[in-house]
């Protein structure tokens, strides 16, 4: 659009025409206040606190719902504007309760700060005021009627951001009220009730404490908190969350968590997950002292240095009569990065062995290989808000990747983009989709070959369907000229690598493989995985990783290790010398039998006693990603910082823990962390490749003017060499700890490698919904009451149903 | 979904519905009168008429709730079998309006609203029905009467009392 000449307060301004003027004074630093407007929703003309002066018009305008036009000159802060205010502010406060000392948003209440700034403190209204109890919506979302203002901020939020259409309007005039979805009349209890995602996005979204979390109310004031940004650790989505913190006696709980100031990737939008299931931090039933199995089968607490002398003591000695190879090693999917690589490192050069592996949620390693040498085409979090067509095929964004669901549909409802959905089950995305087609149960791989050209696969991708509907899905997605394609994990192997072929044949075409943790991506990247080292890198021929060498001598670590099953079949056949588990409970996951563990020594590193605890012969308490910095990267490959918020006492980060077993190993803890000034040059005294070598770390450190880590315990030196060893890891500094996302893709010269027989599809998708996530969901209070909540809900329809 | 399978309402009024989404260029514009035809029908908005009529009109149940809940003609509990509305805008109140709700108030002993314990009355303080020339006047179901006085009033309640009002629909 051409831009347009304005005027405001005597200040020459310019905006594209049809912009808002509201929009156009908050881009040039011009405050106009407002409740009712909130960007990106549609406009309601509610509050009537934007009204400004526009020359040559008899009354006053609302800014929020006038666009800009050529010659419009524009007054915003007069004296007649404060009083018209003024006199709304008076109206609001009329049957307002006025009982900010107690309230939530007192501190970070918009009334608040307009009354502050417009006066309206005495009021005109001497009747008493109209009091109504509080309701309990949903365990998360409470509502208080006399503190609403009704701005339509929470019903638009709901039913045009999350497209739950949840809340509504009822009555009218000054008796007007929020409703929820589900009417006293038909509840069980006699009480209104929401049926709904439990997202809280309009308890975000409410300008004035009406709407409260029930995870927050009544517990602090927001400026008796530290608030710290971090990232959920709970989906692949990888949001930004800030957490509210207070000191406690054993020390810092976690009180809150939102998206305070909407500059992550995530913008306004916080799941239920970000913003209440942090409670397992603060949970009882944390383990905080390290335990030791004794000779009569109990678990017995001692402390951190007999803990970790013995896990030393006895790992090296099974390493050394044993073997590497006959050692396991389990890492998570919430772990940081530099946990990740530290982990895979520590197996490799000290325990000496391949076996390393993950629960892995996706296909990362095919989806890298196919994307090899292809130039930029891994798809950001953030082109999810701009692409003009997105493909998506299996997954259900809506259940469990909530932001890119969201990002789907803010991207259809304001830049109308085209979005396809192929998937077997009706997902809630359809709604927004422009064509939707549902495949047969298993019908994925079909489906891939069909989009690559093979007509006859429509058979196996449709249920009987007509094929027709397929024709026109295609032909569509090959007149797309700028394509995102969003890829579930139900697409592996071939039938993955099949779909990217297609795909790479449409110009502008980008990749996104969605997985289900946190750092699932990341711990595919950092390379817990038998065959593949950090980046992708082949274990068969390592590269820019040939600088480790094995100390342990006799390790092939040039043959690929025991992935995770096969690690639990040597167990079975008491080939398993030891077993070191850190932040995961396969037992749980894939079923292991108890017994097959019982002649391998198992170290597990854990928040609580899961079902791979309790078989442990040692169990160390361990920190979860609100305890401790990082970083991690999201199933786009954007990479955030992780920083440290919560604290409990006896727990130690899962990076200390291992730099701790690493040195009551005997191991040369400056090759596994380089840390400190020290040399590490080769000066010719040892033979081979490494003879006479520079210190590279150091060497790197200066050409990117870095300072050593003073601490082994830092992870940022682990960072360093991420950045410098680690194909696609290529980042900026300054972009990850200003709290910003950067975009990673995957390396361009990855070594492509011919394996003989097909790897393994070991993609276990951990199916989370919206109120479960893996074995953390099932110590976090809140997800439990949401699950009560929803199953009590479904219950009442299945009787109602039969009835 | 525009017709349903198992219905609520009367075949009649059932075929009248299934015409009426039909006849607007968005179905949910035939909403209102959908509402006012099944509570003259069922006597009041019962949770099962918002099911039905938000299944007919692809609405959520909300949607039908937050019309229904706006304008005060539509209720959702029921009326007695004679519903008395006593105008009391301006030109009624003026000739008395509120002389005659405060009659028919202590002679049915009820108040605005409210239903009598047999269910033979309910009583409502409206706006304007439109019949300004022969104020004071009430309606009593879809039956007008006018230039009221409380003796007036005493009759046409005994008439109906007795059932032999004119009970129009």
């Amino acid at each position: 659009m051409p831009d347009v000449n304005f005027i405001v307060d005597g200040k020459q301004l310019t905006a594209p025409a049809g912009t808002l003027l509201i929009d156009a004074c908050k881009a040039s630093g011009i405050e106009i206040p407002a409740f009712c407007y909130y960007p990106g929703l549609s406009l309601q003309a509610a509050c009537r606190m934007c009204v400004v002066r526009i020359e040559k018009l008899p009354k006053l305008q609302t800014a929020c719902t006038t666009p800009v036009a050529e010659g419009m000159v524009i007054q915003t802060e007069t004296p007649e504007i404060a009083q018209a205010r003024k006199a709304t502010l008076q109206l609001l406060l009329g049957n307002h309760p006025l009982d900010c000392p107690v309230c939530d948003a007192g501190g970070q209440c918009e009334l608040q700060d307009m009354t502050f700034k417009y006066g309206a403190a005495e009021s005109f209204y001497a009747e008493p005021k109209n009091h109504r109890e509080e309701q309990k919506w949903s365990p998360v979302v409470y509502f208080d009627r006399p503190r609403c203002i009704l701005c339509y901020r929470c019903i638009r939020m709901c039913g045009e951001g999350m497209d739950v259409f949840a809340l509504g309007i009822q009555n009218r005039g000054a008796s007007s009220i929020i409703a929820p979805n589900i009417p006293a009349s038909e509840s069980p209890d006699a009480l209104a009730h929401v049926d709904c995602e439990q997202c809280g996005m309009c308890i975000d979204a409410c300008p004035v404490g009406a709407l409260t979390s029930g995870t927050y109310r009544y517990k602090t004031r927001p400026w008796e908190m530290n608030h710290v940004a971090t990232v959920c650790t709970h989906c692949g989505d990888g949001c930004k969350t800030t957490l509210g913190v207070r000191a406690t006696t054993d020390g810092t709980e976690i009180m809150r968590g939102d998206n305070r100031d909407k500059s992550g990737i995530n913008g306004d939008f916080l799941c239920n997950k970000g913003r209440y299931a942090f409670d397992f931090a603060n949970s009882e039933d944390r383990l905080t002292k390290p335990l030791v199995r004794q000779p009569d089968g109990v678990l017995k607490p001692v402390s951190w240095e007999v803990a970790l002398d013995h896990v030393g003591k006895k790992l090296r000695e099974l390493r050394d009569t044993r073997g590497g190879r006959s050692i396991g090693v389990i890492g998570g999917n919430r772990l940081t990065n530099e946990e990740a690589y530290l982990l895979q490192k520590f197996a490799r050069t000290v325990l000496g062995t391949n076996n390393i592996d993950h629960h892995r949620t996706a296909d990362y390693v095919t989806f890298a290989r196919a994307l090899a040498g292809k130039g930029a085409r891994a798809a950001s979090q953030r082109d999810n808000q701009t692409a003009p067509a997105i493909l998506l095929i299996g997954g259900d964004p809506s259940n469990q990747n909530p932001l890119t669901a969201w990002n789907l549909r803010t991207d259809v409802r304001i830049n109308r983009a085209r979005l396809y959905v192929a998937n077997s089950g009706e997902i809630k995305l359809r709604r927004q989709a422009k064509a939707f087609v549902q495949l047969a149960p298993f019908g994925y791989d079909a489906f891939a070959s069909y989009l690559a050209g093979d007509d006859a696969a429509a058979t196996g991708a449709l249920e009987g369907g007509d094929a027709t509907k397929l024709t026109s899905f295609r032909d569509a997605l090959r007149a797309e000229q700028s394509l995102v394609i969003l890829i579930g994990s139900e697409l592996r192997g071939r039938a993955l690598e099949t779909l990217i072929e297609f795909g790479l044949t449409l110009p502008n075409t980008k990749f996104a493989l969605l997985s289900d943790y946190v750092n699932s991506r990341g711990a595919a990247d950092m390379g817990l995985l038998p065959d593949m080292l950090p980046g992708y890198v082949p274990v068969s021929a390592p590269g820019t990783f040939s600088e480790y060498n094995a100390p342990s001598a006799g390790a092939d670590l040039k043959a690929p290790g025991f992935d995770l099953l096969e690690t639990f079949d040597a167990a079975a056949r008491g080939e398993l010398s030891a077993l070191f588990v850190v932040g995961a409970n396969p037992v749980a996951r894939y079923g292991v039998d108890p017994a097959s563990l019982k002649n391998t020594f198992v170290v597990v590193q854990e928040m609580f006693l899961t079902e791979t605890a309790a078989l442990a012969d040692v169990i160390l308490p361990a920190s979860n990603l609100y305890e401790k910095s990082g970083s991690v990267t999201n199933s786009y490959g954007d990479l955030q910082q992780v920083n440290k918020a919560g604290d409990r006492a006896g727990v130690r980060s899962d990076f200390e823990m291992i730099v701790r077993i690493a040195d009551k190993m005997g191991a040369h803890i400056p090759s596994l962390i380089p840390f400190g000034k020290g040399l590490r040059a080769d000066m010719g005294q040892t033979r081979g490749a490494q003879s006479g070598e520079a210190d590279r770390h150091a060497v790197w450190l200066t050409a990117n003017n870095l300072e050593p880590r003073v601490s082994p315990f830092d992870p940022s030196a682990i960072l360093d060499e991420i950045q410098r060893l680690v194909p696609g890891y290529d980042l900026l500094r300054l972009q990850l700890i200003s709290g910003n996302d950067q975009h990673l893709s995957p390396p361009a010269d990855l070594v492509q490698i011919q394996t003989a027989a097909p790897r393994r599809d070991l993609v276990l998708p951990a199916n989370d919904t919206l109120f479960t996530s893996g074995t953390l969901g099932r110590y976090s209070p809140m997800l439990n009451d949401l699950q009560a909540f929803e199953s009590r809900r479904s219950e009442q329809l299945n009787q109602t149903a039969a009835d | 979904m525009s017709t349903v399978a198992t219905t609520i309402f009367s075949p009649e009024l059932a075929a009248r519905f299934d015409h009426l989404v039909t006849i607007y260029p968005l179905k949910r514009s035939a909403l209102i009168p959908m509402l006012l035809y099944a509570q003259d029908e069922i006597g009041y908005v019962s949770d099962a008429v918002v099911h039905e009529l938000a299944a007919r009109l692809d609405l959520f149940d909300l949607d039908v709730r937050n019309v229904l809940s706006y304008y005060s003609m539509l209720r959702t509990a029921p009326a007695g079998k004679y519903n008395v509305q006593v105008c009391t805008n301006i030109s009624c109140m003026l000739r008395g309006g509120y002389e005659i709700l405060d009659h028919c108030k202590a002679t049915l002993g009820i108040s605005h609203k409210g239903v009598t314990r047999d269910g033979l009355f309910s009583l409502e303080e409206v706006e304007c029905i439109g019949a300004c020339c022969w104020a004071p006047a009430m309606q009593v179901n879809y039956d007008f009467h006018d230039d009221l006085t409380p003796v007036k009033v005493d009759q046409i309640l005994d008439e109906y009392r007795r059932g032999q009002g004119k009970d129009v629909k």
